[in-house]
């Protein structure tokens, strides 16, 4: 397969780490080369916390150039547009999940929150594809990667990977109960139709 | 642990500790910082019982030398792992090794952090292999982390001497699939073999000459291990016009950047960057006309190539650094593409035009929700005055300086900040120095700036912020926490320290505590002489982590009284809880996701908006 890239990009916190870690075994489950980067350190306390994964021959470095993503991961609304400016290739996706954590220049006054229409017009101005997700009735906001896991499934985001290799890759890294609710999750959520 | 040969997906960091146990390494330590302290998780990994070596976390880098310094002098293998700023905390002891017989075989590993991405600078530890004339290897990839290990120990057995391994971020953090090589464990030698004969051990005048001279044999012998060890290679593409010269991670940006070159140089990548291979180098420039050092953050090995150009009279243009933004940040693809751009125009695709991008408000680190340390900062504001002067130190604590709390005016590096408020009281009558500190440092570098206080009596306050843990690297435990990495252990408390060292004024209390603690450091701030405060409360994102694993958990948040809220903003602006969020209307609410009921926010809200917190429900199923 030629080089695909995925780069993701949440608040620390989220669960970016875990999901960057399903997404790169399920690929590898897929029988792809894979290589991949998180960032670590101070970004984990609220700051912005991003994960580099790269797919197919001929790759070298884990970090993506910038504007070369074919696939960026948003699990929040202002990260998603951060995502978008970096990193989305012209003709690329945009997956993000709509929920808003306040960066800190909004909660001082000083800054506008992202609206929703804001990344869909830098979609189109990109030629992009969209997928927003969200899950009213979702518990615990640490289950919205799998939310997002199961939209990235559903959609066939990532080239050659199908849902089984990301189960493989959830029981390859979660056990006990922890397994069995993201599984869960997974499965319902790859039915549902909340994705627009 | 398997002893048969496996591959798995590993990031640099656990790559490294495999090749730990592969190659025999018996004593390890280390003090936490970023990018290394998976390394540690890693080897938390293998419970103890069957981890075939002991590790510690020491109180800090310098310590955790000695201790492997001693372990190696009994004969085992040793290593040592910090982040690039620990090595300078260490240095006083790591540039004495390379005099020293080693005859256990000593790694020296360091997190070099390019870009500055958690550290206070983004020096370049190459540097120390020069002055203390110590082999340096530098990995690109978590496959070559954990074979250039391997390596680094057999060169440090073969000679007796220390070897630096110096991973970067990104090559620490980088996940692969890795194959590894089976593992046959060797039995323990428990005899202690130091022998004073096999040193001199000592170097005082008369010894530090020869030992010295040894030094440099030693280092002048690892060219022809690294060409029996095929540490250095050559990427062919037959270009006998162009060449780069490169290592590390930034051969593999190089490498992705040339895949959409109209011609590819040749490249030298360099596997030991300290010392250079001198006969490689003089082939590769005598076989191109123009040569381009690739070398991220400075410029050591340019000078180095230059050098050998000259005494070899060789005809080759030599292009290293071209201006000052080529000394600085991490030589990513995007880097190292603009690089190669400047240095031969035409050589790469032109990229194509930017669309408009629409700002994104900045996203700096944050306390945490519940955080001990946002109710200390908002209740010591209230008790300075807009001219005192305060210090920070390292750790989470430092986020204070961020608005809107913005206490703490000045940074320097581990334990520094008593010692620097002391030289900002002096001839100062005027404005009050207030220095910070946390629990971790005071036992890291922080003792001997306060012992200092005391001993000189310098007029200032110390507040040390105690939350029980190295929080900022993922809360290891420190010398106070009744915990080492292995076992149960007497706690050092921090009270009696300072009591022990004859503080008069000691002041105590938990942060949560907020007028208290402002009267507190009103009270300190007014006593003539070194005053100190311990503002303490629990690391709130570790005990939140340990109640939720529990099964009686219930999830607790606050939420606002709507007819109560007065719209006044300080929950919001002032003591900026990233839970609370701010409609467009002005109306604040709860961010659901962020809230853990800790109440520490309820006293900041003089309309009594902030409802008590109450529990939202059972475990998610």
């Amino acid at each position: 397969m030629k080089a695909f890239n995925i780069y993701m990009i949440g608040v620390g916190g989220q669960g970016i780490g875990m999901l960057s870690e399903i997404l790169m075994r399920a690929s590898d489950h897929a029988g792809h080369q894979t290589i991949g980067v998180d960032t670590h350190g101070l970004a984990q306390r609220g700051g912005v916390v991003t994960s580099h994964l790269r797919l197919g021959e001929g790759v070298y470095t884990p970090l993506i150039s910038q504007g070369e993503a074919d696939l960026v991961v948003g699990l929040e609304r202002h990260e998603a547009l951060r995502g978008i400016n970096g990193y989305l290739k012209h003709g690329g996706t945009l997956i993000y999940y709509n929920t808003v954590w306040q960066p800190l220049e909004v909660r001082l006054h000083i800054a506008e929150e992202v609206d929703e229409e804001t990344i869909s017009r830098q979609c189109r101005l990109n030629e992009a594809r969209e997928i927003r997700v969200f899950s009213p009735h979702l518990k615990e906001a640490r289950m919205q990667n799998i939310v997002v896991l199961a939209a990235i499934d559903k959609h066939a985001l990532i080239p050659g990977v199908a849902a089984d290799h990301y189960r493989q890759a959830m029981t390859d890294l979660m056990d006990g109960d922890t397994l069995k609710k993201n599984l869960t999750l997974f499965e319902k959520e790859g039915l549902v139709s909340n994705n627009s | 642990m398997s002893k048969a040969p496996f591959s798995e997906i590993v990031m640099g960091n656990t790559a490294l500790v495999r090749a730990m146990v592969e190659a025999g390494t018996r004593v390890v330590a280390s003090y936490p910082g970023s990018p290394t302290p998976e390394i540690a998780e890693a080897i938390r990994s293998i419970p103890i019982a069957q981890r075939p070596f002991y590790f510690e976390f020491s109180t800090n880098e310098k310590v955790a030398t000695e201790v492997a310094y001693g372990a190696a002098l009994n004969g085992h293998l040793s290593t040592v792992f910090f982040k690039s700023v620990g090595l300078n905390v260490a240095s006083d002891t790591f540039v004495q090794l390379s005099l020293m017989n080693i005859t256990g075989g000593m790694v020296i590993v360091l997190g070099d952090d390019p870009g500055a991405n958690s550290s206070q600078n983004e020096q370049d530890n190459r540097h120390y292999a020069h002055l203390s004339y110590t082999p340096m290897l530098e990995p690109a990839s978590p496959g070559e982390v954990y074979d250039f290990y391997k390596k680094s120990v057999g060169l440090s057995r073969e000679k007796n001497m220390p070897v630096i391994l110096r991973l970067t971020t990104h090559v620490c953090h980088a996940k692969q699939r890795v194959a590894f090589d089976g593992w046959e464990p060797v039995e323990l030698d428990p005899t202690p073999r130091f022998d004073a004969a096999r040193g001199p051990y000592i170097p005082i005048t008369a010894e530090v000459l020869p030992m010295k001279r040894r030094a440099l044999e030693r280092l002048t012998a690892v060219s022809d291990f690294a060409k029996r060890s095929d540490l250095n290679r050559i990427v062919d593409n037959g270009n006998r016009k162009k060449g780069v010269i490169t290592m590390g991670l930034p051969f593999l940006s190089l490498m992705d950047v040339l895949k959409s070159a109209a011609e590819k140089p040749d490249i030298l990548k360099l596997g030991v960057v300290h010392p250079i291979p001198k006969e490689s180098i003089k082939h590769f420039l005598q076989i191109h006309q123009e040569v381009k050092i690739l070398e991220e953050l400075d410029d050591p090995i340019e000078k180095e190539i230059k050098a050998i150009a000259f005494d070899e009279d060789i005809k080759v243009k030599i292009i290293g650094k071209m201006d000052l933004e080529d000394w600085i940040g991490e030589y990513t693809p995007d880097k190292v593409y603009e690089i190669i751009h400047k240095t031969w125009p035409g050589l790469l695709p032109e990229k194509s035009a930017k669309v408009r991008k629409p700002p994104v408000p900045e996203r700096p680190a944050q306390m945490c929700p519940g955080c001990g340390h946002r109710s200390a900062f908002h209740a010591i504001k209230k008790a300075l005055t807009g001219t005192d002067i305060t210090v920070a130190d390292i750790g989470c604590h430092t986020l204070g300086f961020l608005p809107p709390y913005q206490t703490g005016e000045l940074l320097m590096c581990m334990g520094a900040s008593t010692g620097i408020g002391a030289g900002l009281s002096l001839f100062n009558g005027a404005r009050k120095v207030v220095a910070f500190l946390g629990d971790s440092t005071f036992f890291h570098a922080g003792l001997p700036g306060i012992i200092n206080a005391v001993f000189n009596r310098h007029k200032l306050t110390l507040i040390i912020m105690e939350n029980g843990t190295t929080a900022m690297t993922g809360h290891q435990d420190h010398a106070a926490s009744g915990k080492n990495f292995n076992e149960p252990t007497d706690k050092i408390p921090i009270r009696q320290v300072l009591t022990g060292l004859g503080i008069q004024n000691i002041y105590e209390t938990d942060t949560y505590q907020q007028t208290e603690l402002t009267r507190l450091v009103k009270q300190a701030l007014s006593d003539d002489g070194f005053s100190v405060v311990i503002a303490r409360h629990p690391c709130m994102l570790k005990f939140t982590r340990e109640q939720r694993k529990k099964p009686a958990f219930k999830p607790r948040r606050v939420d606002i009284d709507q007819q109560k809220c007065n719209q006044i903003h300080i929950c919001v602006e002032k003591f900026a809880c990233p839970t609370f969020v701010r409609k467009s209307d002005g109306k604040v609410e709860i961010n659901p996701d962020l809230c853990i009921g800790d109440g520490s926010c309820l006293q900041t809200c003089p309309s009594a908006a902030i409802k008590q917190p109450e529990i939202v429900g059972d475990k998610v199923q």
